[in-house]
């Protein structure tokens, strides 16, 4: 069918409401428009059914990661998830609060532990203070880093942290993001190494991909952020040969670049 | 290490939630095949090492002998077993296979969003999965074992010092290559081709022959499951037609002479 055929077409929706103690999924009825995503319907469902329904949105173009939640029990932004790609393979939509998470109320979690855990992390250290020269070859695999919006669906989606509640032992795919843009950038004179063992827990992420899958901005999370991460604790743990020919020196502090 | 938050109705309990549709109705699909196809391929490893004696036909080796190792030490029992545990655990440590067989072995988690089926999780922090830390090093030797497939596979076009094509020398050449791509897109080769380093420009006169290196690796890296897949099914096809020959169960078909 195509897009226009599903056009005034009301569609039951199932929605989460409820708090971090008790709750249930309810149906609501929600009429069809072109190229309607998720948080429309939730916000038709607002406007006209339930003016209660809690839901965190903000710019509604994918560039604010507010609306992270799960959809059919998969973590996804509600304001990229179209609704015809459902009506198409003719499945129910179901729609509830990121699972990591304690839930505040309906759809909105509580992820203030995500902002403790930034607080903690060392920021950048520069040798000097700014204005820094840097060279596109040494800014560009930070440039992906970067494009992050902090929409925590990659924390959602981390079994270690969705499962095993491991989060006092591993930060979560967000963080090893941020501590490999930290640590790969070149006028950084922290040796951070050890932080990302220990403190970051990167031993903990058995390399299966699920952050990388799920985020919107096409993150490759685990191929460019954790397995360096891995590769540079391996240098520093579990390389003797590495150690013989260079000595277990710390990370030297960067040299000027050149004019 | 990290605090947890105080607030009482936050604290660590499941949110009685959940949504009643599955996640992906037919998750378990791809874990049962890939489950299936990396046992079947270790049990046939596990054969080829453990009940055969040579994997020689003529000017053909069977990539579990290359190379020939048992012969040149003159060692009588098992001769694969002295060269085939080097890719055997390149590809048990590698990054890509460990997303396959956590998620197809260990349900850990069987797919994204599915629940985990281990309740006692420890990640890579013990061993003995914290040894595929050791990783480069299988890498390290796996390079030397490409070197010789690629001798084994040129040997494969000498029939009695003439050059000639067969089937056979194809299926080997084809074997060398791919295995040559599955192993020179590794993460452990793109880190220690350039991935280690945070600044390839900063130092004067540092050629940035390190930068293009890493580069080109992390292009072929975007496709190392996919060399890992081929390279296996091509091994894997490879050593059963040349044990085929050995067998005389077929012959092989010379499309030069």
């Amino acid at each position: 069918m195509t897009e226009d055929g599903f056009r005034g077409r009301e569609v039951p929706i199932w929605i989460f409401r409820g708090d971090g103690l008790s709750g249930e999924e309810r149906q609501y009825m929600v009429e069809l428009s072109p190229g309607m995503v998720v948080l429309d319907a939730v916000l038709y469902v607002q406007q006209h059914e339930a003016p209660d329904l809690a839901v965190r949105w903000n710019c509604k173009a994918a560039h604010c990661g507010s609306c992270g939640a799960e959809v059919n029990g998969r973590p996804r932004l509600l304001c990229k998830t179209r609704m015809d790609d459902y009506m198409r393979r003719n499945e129910a939509v179901h729609v509830g609060p990121m699972k990591t998470f304690p839930v505040i109320r309906d759809l909105v979690p509580d992820i203030r532990k995500n902002y403790e855990i930034a607080r903690r992390i060392p920021p950048f250290t520069p040798a000097h203070p700014a204005p820094f020269q840097l060279w596109p070859e040494d800014v560009e695999r930070l440039k992906e880093f970067r494009r992050c919006i902090e929409c925590f669906l990659c924390q959602d989606v981390c079994h270690v942290l969705r499962d095993h509640h491991r989060l006092d032992h591993y930060m979560g795919p967000r963080f090893m993001l941020k501590l490999a843009e930290l640590d790969m950038h070149p006028l950084d004179t922290r040796d951070r190494t050890p932080y990302v063992r220990r403190e970051g827990g990167v031993d903990w992420c058995n390399v299966t991909r699920c952050c990388s899958d799920v985020c919107p901005e096409a993150i490759a999370i685990t191929e460019n952020a954790i397995i360096p991460l891995k590769e540079r604790v391996a240098d520093r743990y579990f390389d003797p040969i590495r150690d013989f020919w260079r000595g277990r020196s710390r990370r030297p502090a960067p040299e000027p670049p050149e004019k | 290490m990290h605090d947890s938050l105080s607030h009482p109705s936050l604290s660590h309990q499941e949110p009685p939630h959940q949504t009643k549709a599955a996640t992906e109705r037919y998750f378990w699909i791809e874990p049962v095949l890939v489950g299936a196809a990396l046992a079947l391929f270790v049990l046939y490893s596990l054969w080829e090492v453990f009940f055969q004696v040579h994997g020689r036909y003529h000017n053909y080796l069977s990539p579990y002998f290359s190379p020939d190792l048992g012969r040149w030490l003159k060692i009588p029992v098992f001769p694969a077993l002295w060269v085939a545990w080097v890719p055997l655990l390149f590809r048990a440590s590698c990054y890509y296979y460990r997303r396959e067989y956590y998620r197809a072995w260990f349900g850990s988690p069987p797919a994204c969003a599915v629940p985990d089926r281990r309740t006692r999780y420890t990640g890579e922090t013990r061993p003995p999965m914290v040894w595929t830390y050791f990783h480069r090093f299988f890498f390290y030797l796996s390079t030397v074992v490409v070197v010789f497939l690629w001798v084994d596979a040129l040997h494969g076009f000498d029939f009695g010092g003439r050059f000639g094509i067969g089937l056979g020398s194809l299926l080997l050449l084809v074997d060398a290559a791919l295995l040559s791509l599955y192993t020179f897109s590794c993460h452990a080769f793109r880190h220690l081709a350039g991935g280690n380093l945070n600044c390839y420009r900063c130092k004067p006169r540092r050629p940035r022959a390190r930068y293009h290196l890493w580069r080109v690796i992390s292009r072929l890296n975007q496709h190392h499951g996919l060399y890992a897949w081929i390279s296996m099914f091509w091994v894997w096809g490879t050593a059963v037609y040349v044990r085929l020959l050995i067998l005389g169960l077929i012959r092989d078909p010379r499309l030069l002479r």
